[in-house]
């Protein structure tokens, strides 16, 4: 027998498929989450999905907590995005107790969640480009990310969980630095995005590991619950701030792109598409801020609005009010509410129930994460595992989201 | 297509279901009606498939246990893109026998939520391809978001509401 020559036996293992775990904690997957592939060759068989890992009961943790203290708890589900799931939250509460906000604070959290959306697509797409090997892109873009996060620093103290937001308005207003900062980011980030789109949107590689690769139907992405960009890149030009337009979008003149083929490719010019449009909507924003009176960021119910520690030492009102909503005693109606948003990876909605208790009877909050992800084993099936891995990364799968 | 108001689809349900749908409101603007377990898949299908309202997607679906009542509701909340309304569906079980069918023959979504709400809740959800918990781990042994199950110690001096003037 010569030496290089393999050696056939009647068990070849070429023959039989491999059992890979691709998970819990591999570098690929992005988070916390377990897939058993069986694999045949490259090619992916069938495939079994594990969740829950850092599931850390945020439904039932809301059930025993007054309104202002689930919002710590709201912004880290999706943490790429955290100030979206903030307002999200803040705008359930407002809809449950009637408050209309001032448009100056529509406004300024437009801005804001206009912001997060992009850091959240940044993410994703520069994961995208990193799975197929442009780590340059990832470096490149990712550092406008911590621009962001500059700005969020800037106006409320946090980077990562932000807590601006209040029911009834923000914690403080804007001030000249963040605006500054926001000035600078609408400057530099466009040229930068469109640095990224000429690295990357012709580039025969990417190309070829994307277009064409976990094409989705429109049929199948409603019938598996997709919302975002996911299931824009399928052609349904379905958006909550246009179909049922919350806080302030109905003011601002913005597109929904959508794709065509739902393939990987599609998703990612979807997502660059949408951060050109949020840096339209933040300059139209920043725009109408200038006919709106300053400094007003909350609306007046003292009531509902948590107040400042300076007032909280210097107004008996203020102390007793603040007493009263740290304690929980807000005097809520018995109702069911849903509230939905458009969150960086699709509709994130808000299901409270509010017996007239101290805490919400029922909190569920519609993840589109949870919902995006049930379709991967399924999909991944006949796919090679290195395009299972770039489709995971554009499904933009958060995993504190996930598991909740 | 115009957005469908609530009147014409409770129209179009009762001319249909007539008695098998009850408790209609509207609160915050959302039609909310309940009806029992064994109506419950051709309500949703029904919802699905008319051409006039075409409810194509199921925007979410959870429980809420009612202990002081021995309930357990199954609430679906489901999407019209198509004419751009939301409605929301509820069915009321007892606690004891948590059962009813599945709607993942309709929504493939339904697959992953019902397993969350068997998991948190022990729903039963017949004909489920593969009801298993999903969160929680396979050997928990309760269904953790029933009201039985306290957070955590109740005894706790610094929780007693008397302490408060409640």
């Amino acid at each position: 027998m010569k030496h290089n020559q393999p050696v056939y036996t009647d068990n070849d293992p070429q023959s039989e498929l491999v059992t890979l775990n691709l998970g819990p904690t591999h570098p690929a997957t992005h988070g916390v989450f377990q897939n058993v592939l069986q694999l045949d060759g490259e090619r992916i068989v069938s495939g079994v999905s594990t969740i829950g890992y850092i599931h850390r009961a945020f439904e039932k943790i809301a059930e025993h907590r007054p309104f202002y203290q689930i919002t710590p708890l709201t912004d880290r589900l999706n943490y790429c995005s955290s100030p979206i799931n903030n307002m999200g939250w803040h705008m359930t509460v407002e809809k449950l107790l009637n408050i209309q906000v001032p448009k100056r604070v529509d406004y300024l959290r437009v801005i804001i969640m206009e912001l997060a959306r992009i850091s959240d697509h940044i993410i994703c797409n520069t994961i995208i480009a990193q799975d197929t090997g442009a780590t340059t892109t990832f470096l490149y873009l990712f550092q406008f990310r911590e621009h962001i996060y500059e700005i969020y620093e800037e106006i409320c103290g946090a980077r990562l969980t932000t807590n601006i937001g209040r029911i009834g308005g923000l914690e403080r207003d804007f001030n000249d630095i963040a605006f500054a900062k926001i000035n600078k980011f609408l400057k530099e980030f466009p040229v930068a995005l469109r640095e990224f789109e000429s690295l990357l949107n012709r580039n025969r590689i990417f190309i070829d590991r994307t277009a064409g690769v976990a094409e989705v139907s429109q049929e199948n992405a409603l019938s598996f619950g997709w919302t975002g960009p996911l299931l824009r890149a399928t052609g349904v030009d379905y958006d909550v701030r246009t179909s049922e337009p919350y806080s302030s979008y109905q003011d601002f003149d913005f597109e929904i792109p959508v794709g065509t083929s739902g393939d990987i490719y599609d998703r990612y010019l979807v997502r660059n598409e949408e951060m050109w449009q949020s840096v339209r909507i933040i300059e139209q924003a920043l725009e109408k801020l200038k006919a709106e009176p300053k400094g007003i960021f909350h609306a007046d119910v003292p009531e509902f609005y948590l107040p400042g520690k300076e007032q909280v030492y210097n107004n008996m009102e203020a102390l007793i009010y603040h007493f009263k909503i740290v304690m929980g005693e807000i005097d809520a109606p018995k109702a069911e509410v849903y509230h939905a948003v458009e969150g960086g990876n699709g509709e994130l909605g808000f299901y409270l129930i509010n017996d007239g208790g101290r805490t919400p009877y029922r909190l569920h909050f519609r993840r589109p994460s949870f919902i995006n992800y049930s379709m991967f084993a399924k999909m991944s099936e006949g796919m090679l595992l290195s395009d299972a891995i770039i489709n995971m990364s554009s499904m933009n799968i958060i995993a504190g989201e996930l598991d909740a | 297509m115009a957005k469908a108001t609530n009147t014409e689809i409770i129209d179009l349900l009762g001319e249909k279901f007539g008695e098998q749908l009850f408790d209609v409101t509207e609160p915050y603007g959302l039609l909310t009606f309940s009806t029992t377990k064994d109506k419950v898949i051709n309500v949703l299908s029904f919802l699905k498939e008319n051409g006039k309202i075409n409810f194509n997607f199921l925007t979410d679906l959870t429980a809420v246990h009612y202990p002081e009542k021995n309930q357990i509701a199954v609430v679906y909340h489901l999407h019209s893109m198509v004419s751009g309304i939301r409605v929301r569906l509820k069915v009321f079980l007892h606690e004891n026998d948590a059962a009813i069918p599945t709607a993942s023959t309709l929504w493939n979504a339904a697959n992953w939520m019902e397993r969350e709400t068997y998991d948190f809740f022990g729903v039963k959800f017949e004909g489920h391809p593969d009801l298993r918990r999903i969160l929680n781990m396979d050997d928990l042994g309760v269904h953790p978001m029933l009201k039985q199950y306290p957070l955590e110690d109740p005894n706790r001096v610094d929780k007693k509401d008397e302490y408060f003037g409640r």
